[in-house]
C-alpha cells in the first residue's frame, strides 16, 4: 500500500516564481487583484516623482525612490505569493502531463468486434462515443467505460496506489481514467470525455490554476477590501484639502505612502495565494474539485451523509467474541472455531482464526491428514473432517441444528438471540452432534471513528449513517459509532428525500457515493464526492472526485474547506487591525509640522517624520512577504466549536492584528536608524 | 453622588426601554382592537394595509412619502408671510435656507440655519415643522421595523407594508408618548399658547420681547423622534424650552427612549432577546465610555479659566453633570437638541460628540436610523470575523454574501462622502470658509461638526459656525439626502436579499452573535472601520486643539 510522495519538489519553485513575480507585474494581469493594482499605480506615481525630484536636484529624491522600492516590493510580495502557490500547483501538473503521452490505439467498429479487424488511431484524436480495444501493457488513452471484458489496471499514476484494481463492465466498477495503464487482460472501452476534457486535462487544469475561478466568498471579500480601499482613498486624497486649511503642506509621495499602508495590502496580495493553495491542499488528498464553489461549500456543511461499509465499519463481519455452551471449556471451543476455519479464506474465517489466536495464544496447525469441508449454499455449513473421525462445523443456527439433531442449550439460546438483537451474527460451532458454542460475527467500527464524529459534531456537523442493514443492525451499528442519526435499509431514493429533508431545513448537505444510482442525490447533495472507480454518471453528478476511492474522504474535505475560510478571515482581520498602528506612525509625522503638539500621537516614539513614514512602508511590505508561509499553509485548524475558534482567531489575528505592526514598525525604525538611513 | 445619578438615570432609561419594546412588538405585529382605526386611515389614503411589499416597493414608498413631505413643508416656509397663524407677522423664508430646512425636517436631521422665534411662524412651526417631526421619527421607525424583519422574519419576499408601519409607529408610539411628555413639559412651565410675542419692561426699564407660541408639543416630539430642532434658537438651552431640573431629566430620557427599545425589539422579533442585548450592549459600552471622558472633561475644566467645572456655555441650572448626560445622549442618539454650547466643551469633549456621529450615529441613533445604522455594522462585523469559524459568514441563520456586502459597502461609503469629502471643499472654497468663527484647530473643528452633524443627520452645531449662508444651506441640505437615503435604501435592500434565504439552524458551528465575544467584536469594528477613518481630521481639530490648550495655547 506504499505511496508515492507526490508533494511538488520544492527545489525547482522558488527561482521560477521569482521570475513570475516579475512578470506578473504586467498591468493586464495586475489588474484582476485591484487593491494590488491599485498599490502598484501608488509605487509608479512615487517613482516618476522621485525621478523627477532625481533629475532635477530637489530634496527628498531620496526618500520618494526609497519609498517607492518598497511599494514595488510590496507589489513582488505578492505576486511572488501567488506565483508560488501555482508553482507547486505546476510541478505536479508537469508530472501528470508526463503521463498523458500520445498513443496509437486499436480502435472498434462495435463492442463485440474482432480485436484483429481493429483500425489504428492516435489517442489524441479520439472522441465520446468511439470504442478501443485495450490489453495488457496498454495505456488508458483517455476517460471511457468499460463495456466488455475484465481487466486489472495499475491507476498508480493517478492515485499513486500502487495495487492494481480491477475494472469491469457492468456494475459500479466500470469507468477506467486515461493516464492509467492496463495491467492484465483485456477491455473494450467506449470513450466519454472529448479531446481536452479528460479527468487528467482537468486535473492539470486545476493545480496549475490555469481555470481558476474566483469562489463566492472571495468575490465577497474582494468587494469588501475594493470598499475598504475607496474609502481610503476618500481619506487620503481629502486630506491635502484639510491640511492646507491647517497650514500645512503633505509632500504627494507621503500621501501615497500613507494611501498604501491604508488600504488591505496583506489580505489583497494573499487573497488569490490562500485560494489556490486551498486547492492545492485538496488535490494533495487526492480530491478533484471541479469548482472552487464546492471546496467553500464543504467548509459550510452541516449534515454528512456517511455510507456505513467502508467509512465507518471496515465492511466485513468479523469475529467479536466466543461463547462456550454452557458446560464446555471455552478453550474448546476456540480451537474447534479455529480448526473448523482454517481452510476458510473468507474475511468472517480470517477473523474467527484471529480471535482464536487471541484466546489460545497460538493458531492450532493443520492436523495432519485433515479434510476441509467447504461452505456450499446448500448446507450453510464449513468445516473440518479431521483423520480421528471427529468433525468440526461451523455455521448458521439452522443449518448446525438440522446437522446435529440438538438444539441449544437454554443459555446458549439466549446468548444466540441477545446476539440477533444487537445487530451481529449469531454462527453455531459443533464437534460431531454437540454444540460447542456461538461465535458472535459483527460489523466491527473502524478505530477513532467514534472520536471524529465527536470532533464534527463539536464543529456542529451532524452525521446521518447510510446503510442497507436492518433497523436493528443499523442502529446497533450508529450506537457504537457515535453518528448523530442512521438511514437503514436505505434506497437512492431514501437518501435523496433525506438530502431534499435536510436541505428545506436550511442545512447543506456532503455525500459521497460510487453507482449510478447514488447520482440523483450527488447531484441534489450541496457537496457530492464520487469516488473515482465509480460509474461515469455519478462522477459526472458530483462536485468532488476523490481519486483514492476512500469513503472518509469526505471529512478531509470539509477539513480543507474551513481551514480555507478560516485563513482567509483571519488574514483580513489581522490586515484591517494592522491600520490603527500604521495611523499613530503616519499621523504625527505629517502633522507635526503644523501642529507641534501631535508630536505626543508619536506613541511608539519614532526618530524622525521620515523614519517613521519609511518604516510604516516597510512594515507594510515585510509582513506581507512573512505571512506568505502561512497563506500557503493555511492557518493551523482543530476542530472546535465556532466559539471557541473565533476567541481563539481573534485573539491570535485581531489583537495580534493590533499589536504586532506597532512592535515591528518601531523595530524597523531602529534599524533605519542605526543603518543611517533615515 | 455623581455615579448614583447616572445609575438611577440608566437604570429608568433600560426598565422605560424594556417595557416600551415589548408594547412596540406588539403594535408592530398588529393589535386588533387598533386595527380598525388603522384601516380606516390607510383605506382612506388609498392603501390596502393587506399588501405586503418587497423591498423596492417599500423604498419607492419611503422616498415618495418624503418627496411629498418635503415639497409640502418648502412650500409653507416659502409662503408663511401670506398663510394664516403668523401674529408676529413674519415674512417667507429664503428659498436656500427653506431647501436647507425642509429638508433637515424631513431626514430627520432638524439641522436649524435659521432662529425659530424670529424666522418661523407658528403655522410654520405646527403644520410644518411638527408634522415632520413625527412623520421623519414615523419613517425612520418603519425603515427599522422593515429591515428588522428581512433579518428575523420567516423565509419570503416581502418585508412589510410602509403605509401600515408608518401609521402604526405615528399614531400608537409616537403620539401617546409625546402627549404624555406635552403635558408634564407644560406643566413644568414651557409654553403652549397660540399668542404673539410679549412685550415686557425689564428692571432696567428697556422694552423687551419675550418670544413664546406652542412649544410645548413640538419640544415634545422633537425629543422622543430624535428630531432636536428646539422651537427657540438656542434650543433647550432656553427657559421656556427646559425650565426646571425635572423638565431636563425628562427630556434627556425621551431622547434615548426609543432607540434604546429599538434593541431590544430586535431580539423581541429575531425570537432570542440576547441577539438584541448584545446589541444594546455594544452601543451601551460605546455610550458610556464616550460620557466619562466628557463628564471628566467638563467636571475638571479648564485651568486657563480658573478653578471648578468648565461652565462656559452651559447653563449654571444643569452644571456640568447635566450638560454632558445631555452632549453625550443628543450626538450619540441623532437627536441634536443641546441644552448648552457644544463649541464651549473642551477639545476632547467635542472629539467624543464627533465620534458619535461620525460613525454614522449608531451608538442608539436616531430613532430607527441608529439601529439599522448598526445593522450595517454587524453585517460587516459578521463577514470580517464569520469567516475565521470556517464557514460562509452568516448572522441570525442567514448567510452574509457578496451582493450583501457590496450593499454594505454602498451604505457605509455615505458617511466618509459626506464628511471628508464635504468637510474637504468647506476648508477650501472661500464663501464656505466665511462661516467660521474662530482660529485655528477650533475653526477647523467648527466645519467638521458642521458637516459630521449634516451627514449623520444628527442637527446639532458648534456654536460659533455660521449656518446661514448659502453655500453651507445647499451643501448640508444636499448632505443630509446623501447621510439618510444612501442609508435607508441599501439598508432595504440587504432586508429584502436577507429575507430571501432559508434560515439555518443553530449549531455549535454557527457564529455566535449574542455574549461578551460577539460584542467586543462589533464595538472594534465601529471604532476600526467607522472611527478611525476620522482620526486624520479628528488629529486636526480636537486633538491639535487639545495638545495646544496642554501647552498654553488657546483659540
Amino acid at each position: 500500500m506504499a505511496k508515492h510522495d507526490r508533494s511538488a519538489n520544492a527545489s525547482g519553485i522558488y527561482p521560477a516564481a521569482i521570475r513570475a513575480s516579475v512578470t506578473k507585474l504586467d498591468p493586464r494581469q495586475l489588474w484582476r487583484n485591484p487593491v494590488m493594482f491599485v498599490t502598484a499605480i501608488v509605487a509608479t506615481m512615487t517613482t516618476l516623482l522621485g525621478l523627477r525630484d532625481l533629475f532635477t536636484a530637489t530634496a527628498g529624491a531620496g526618500v520618494a525612490l526609497h519609498i517607492a522600492f518598497w511599494l514595488w516590493l510590496c507589489v513582488i510580495f505578492a505576486d511572488f505569493a501567488e506565483a508560488l502557490a501555482e508553482g507547486r500547483g505546476r510541478a505536479r501538473a508537469d508530472t501528470l502531463r508526463a503521463t498523458k503521452s500520445e498513443t496509437r490505439v486499436r480502435l472498434l467498429t462495435g463492442p463485440d468486434a474482432d480485436p484483429g479487424t481493429a483500425s489504428m488511431a492516435l489517442s489524441t484524436s479520439l472522441r465520446a462515443g468511439q470504442l478501443v480495444y485495450l490489453t495488457a501493457g496498454d495505456t488508458v488513452p483517455t476517460d471511457g467505460e468499460v463495456l466488455r471484458g475484465m481487466a486489472s489496471v495499475n491507476e498508480s499514476a493517478i492515485t499513486g496506489e500502487s495495487a492494481p484494481v480491477i475494472r469491469e463492465a457492468g456494475g459500479d466498477r466500470s469507468s477506467v481514467t486515461g493516464g492509467t495503464t492496463i495491467a492484465s487482460d483485456w477491455i473494450v472501452m467506449k470513450v466519454t470525455a472529448e479531446p481536452g476534457k479528460s479527468f487528467l486535462d482537468r486535473m492539470i487544469a486545476l493545480v496549475e490554476g490555469a481555470e481558476r475561478q474566483k469562489t463566492p466568498n472571495e468575490i465577497a471579500l474582494n468587494i469588501l477590501l475594493v470598499g475598504l480601499t475607496l474609502i481610503f482613498l476618500f481619506v487620503v486624497v481629502t486630506l491635502p484639502a484639510f491640511a492646507s486649511y491647517s497650514g500645512t503642506t503633505i509632500p504627494v509621495v507621503v500621501l501615497g505612502a500613507l494611501f498604501v499602508t491604508l488600504i488591505p495590502t496583506t489580505i489583497g496580495g494573499l487573497l488569490s495565494a490562500i485560494g489556490i493553495a486551498g486547492m492545492d491542499r485538496l488535490v494533495k488528498a487526492n480530491v478533484i474539485a471541479k469548482s472552487g464553489r464546492a471546496v467553500e461549500a464543504a467548509g459550510d456543511v452541516d449534515t454528512l451523509l456517511l455510507d456505513k461499509t467502508g467509512t465507518i465499519t471496515f465492511g466485513n463481519r468479523m469475529a467479536d467474541a466466543l461463547i462456550p455452551a454452557p458446560g464446555v471449556d471455552a478453550r474448546r471451543l476456540a480451537e474447534a472455531a479455529a480448526l473448523a476455519s482454517l481452510a476458510d479464506k473468507t474475511p468472517e474465517g480470517k477473523s474467527i482464526v484471529e480471535k482464536a489466536r487471541e484466546m489460545l495464544g497460538a493458531i492450532p496447525a493443520m492436523p495432519h491428514g485433515a479434510e476441509p469441508v467447504a461452505f456450499t449454499a446448500q448446507t450453510r455449513l464449513s468445516g473440518l473432517d479431521l483423520a480421528d473421525g471427529r468433525r468440526l462445523r461451523k455455521g448458521a443456527i439452522d443449518a448446525v441444528i438440522r446437522l446435529t439433531g440438538q438444539t441449544p442449550p437454554g443459555a446458549l439460546a439466549a446468548q444466540v438471540d441477545a446476539i440477533a438483537r444487537s445487530g451481529g451474527t449469531p454462527l453455531l460451532v459443533a464437534e460431531g452432534d454437540v454444540i460447542l458454542g456461538v461465535v458472535h460475527l459483527k460489523d466491527i467500527v473502524k478505530p477513532g471513528v467514534r472520536e471524529r464524529f465527536a470532533e464534527l459534531r463539536a464543529m456542529g456537523i451532524r452525521t446521518v449513517m447510510i446503510t442497507g442493514d436492518n433497523p436493528l443492525t443499523a442502529a446497533a451499528i450508529a450506537a457504537e459509532a457515535g453518528v448523530d442519526d442512521f438511514l437503514a435499509e436505505a434506497t437512492p431514493e431514501m437518501k435523496l428525500d433525506l438530502i431534499r429533508r435536510e436541505q428545506a431545513g436550511g442545512r447543506l448537505v456532503a455525500m459521497c457515493g460510487d453507482g449510478s444510482n447514488d447520482a440523483p442525490a450527488l447531484a441534489q447533495a450541496d457537496v457530492g464526492v464520487a469516488m473515482n472507480a465509480g460509474t461515469p454518471a455519478a462522477k459526472e453528478a458530483a462536485n468532488l472526485i476523490d481519486l483514492d476511492s476512500d469513503p472518509t474522504k469526505l471529512i478531509e474535505v470539509v477539513l480543507v474547506g474551513k481551514q480555507l475560510l478560516i485563513s482567509r478571515g483571519a488574514l483580513t482581520t489581522f490586515s484591517i487591525a494592522n491600520d490603527v498602528a500604521k495611523y499613530f506612525a503616519v499621523l504625527p509625522a505629517i502633522f507635526v509640522a503644523a501642529y507641534p503638539g501631535l508630536a505626543s500621537l508619536n506613541v511608539m516614539g519614532l526618530a524622525s517624520p521620515t523614519s517613521a513614514i519609511l518604516s510604516a512602508v516597510i512594515f507594510n511590505a515585510l509582513i506581507l512577504i512573512a505571512l506568505v508561509p502561512l497563506a500557503l499553509r493555511g492557518v493551523r485548524y482543530r476542530p472546535a466549536s465556532a466559539a471557541a475558534l473565533l476567541r481563539r482567531n481573534l485573539l491570535i489575528y485581531g489583537l495580534g492584528g493590533l499589536i504586532v505592526p506597532f512592535i515591528g514598525i518601531k523595530a524597523i525604525d531602529l534599524c533605519l536608524v542605526a543603518l543611517n538611513l533615515a | 453622588m455623581t455615579f448614583l445619578a447616572y445609575a438611577l438615570y440608566f437604570g429608568a432609561l433600560i426598565g422605560a426601554a424594556l417595557m416600551l419594546a415589548a408594547w412596540m412588538a406588539r403594535v408592530y405585529a398588529g393589535i386588533p382592537a387598533l386595527a380598525g382605526v388603522e384601516r380606516l386611515l390607510l383605506r382612506g389614503a388609498g392603501v390596502n394595509p393587506g399588501r405586503d411589499m418587497a423591498w423596492p416597493g417599500y423604498a419607492l414608498a419611503v422616498l415618495a412619502f418624503n418627496l411629498v413631505g418635503f415639497i409640502v413643508l418648502y412650500a409653507i416656509l416659502r409662503g408663511q408671510g401670506a398663510l394664516p397663524l403668523n401674529p408676529d407677522g413674519i415674512g417667507g423664508m429664503a428659498p436656500d435656507l427653506a431647501f436647507n430646512t425642509a429638508v433637515s425636517f424631513v431626514t430627520n436631521t432638524n439641522w436649524q440655519a435659521y432662529s425659530g422665534e424670529a424666522q418661523l411662524s407658528y403655522l410654520s412651526q405646527m403644520a410644518g415643522l411638527t408634522v415632520q417631526n413625527f412623520v421623519s421619527a414615523g419613517t425612520g421607525m418603519a425603515v427599522a421595523v422593515a429591515v428588522i424583519r428581512g433579518f428575523t422574519a420567516a423565509k419570503g419576499t416581502t418585508i412589510g407594508n410602509f403605509w401600515v408601519d408608518l401609521v402604526r409607529s405615528v399614531l400608537w408610539i409616537l403620539l401617546p408618548l409625546s402627549i404624555l411628555l406635552a403635558l408634564f413639559l407644560a406643566w413644568q412651565g414651557v409654553p403652549q399658547t397660540l399668542l404673539g410675542a410679549v412685550t415686557a419692561s425689564g428692571l432696567e426699564g428697556t422694552e423687551q420681547v419675550i418670544a413664546r407660541g406652542p412649544a410645548a408639543a413640538q419640544i415634545a416630539i422633537k425629543q422622543l423622534g430624535t428630531n432636536g430642532g428646539g422651537f427657540f434658537g438656542v434650543n433647550s438651552a432656553h427657559p421656556f424650552e427646559n425650565p426646571t431640573i425635572a423638565s431636563n431629566l425628562a427630556q434627556s430620557l425621551a431622547i434615548l427612549l426609543i432607540p434604546v427599545a429599538f434593541c431590544f425589539l430586535f431580539g423581541r422579533m429575531a425570537g432570542d432577546r440576547r441577539e438584541g442585548r448584545a446589541i444594546f450592549a455594544a452601543m451601551a459600552v460605546m455610550f458610556v465610555a464616550g460620557l466619562v471622558v466628557i463628564h471628566l472633561y467638563e467636571a475638571a475644566g479648564n485651568p486657563a479659566l480658573g478653578l471648578g467645572a468648565n461652565m462656559e456655555g452651559k447653563e449654571q441650572r444643569f452644571g456640568a453633570l447635566l450638560s454632558s448626560l445631555w452632549a453625550a445622549s443628543t450626538t450619540a442618539a441623532s437627536n441634536g437638541s443641546v441644552n448648552a454650547m457644544h463649541d464651549s466643551f473642551m477639545p476632547l469633549s467635542g472629539l467624543v460628540m464627533l465620534v458619535f456621529m461620525q460613525i454614522g450615529e449608531v451608538i442608539f441613533g436616531g430613532v430607527g436610523a441608529g439601529l439599522y445604522g448598526m445593522l450595517l455594522y454587524v453585517v460587516l462585523a459578521v463577514f470580517l470575523a464569520g469567516l475565521m469559524v470556517g464557514r460562509t459568514p452568516e448572522y441570525l441563520g442567514r448567510k452574509v454574501e457578496a451582493r450583501e456586502v457590496t450593499l454594505a459597502v454602498l451604505a457605509f461609503l455615505s458617511m466618509p462622502l459626506g464628511i471628508l469629502v464635504g468637510g474637504a471643499i468647506a476648508a477650501t472654497v472661500p464663501q464656505a470658509l466665511a462661516a467660521v468663527q474662530d482660529a485655528g484647530p477650533h475653526g477647523f473643528s467648527e466645519i467638521l461638526y458642521a458637516y459630521s452633524s449634516a451627514t449623520g443627520n444628527n442637527g446639532s452645531a458648534f456654536g460659533g459656525w455660521g449656518a446661514a449662508g448659502t453655500w453651507h444651506t445647499t451643501a448640508l441640505g444636499l448632505i443630509m439626502l446623501l447621510g439618510r437615503y444612501a442609508i435607508i435604501v441599501p439598508m432595504l435592500a440587504i432586508a429584502g436579499s436577507m429575507i430571501r434565504k432559508t434560515r439555518a439552524p443553530v449549531t455549535s458551528g454557527t457564529f455566535p452573535t449574542h455574549g461578551p465575544l460577539f460584542v467586543t467584536l462589533l464595538i472594534l469594528t465601529v471604532l476600526i472601520l467607522g472611527a478611525l477613518t476620522f482620526f486624520p481630521v479628528l488629529a486636526l481639530g480636537p486633538i491639535a486643539e487639545e495638545t495646544a490648550r496642554a501647552a498654553g495655547q488657546s483659540f
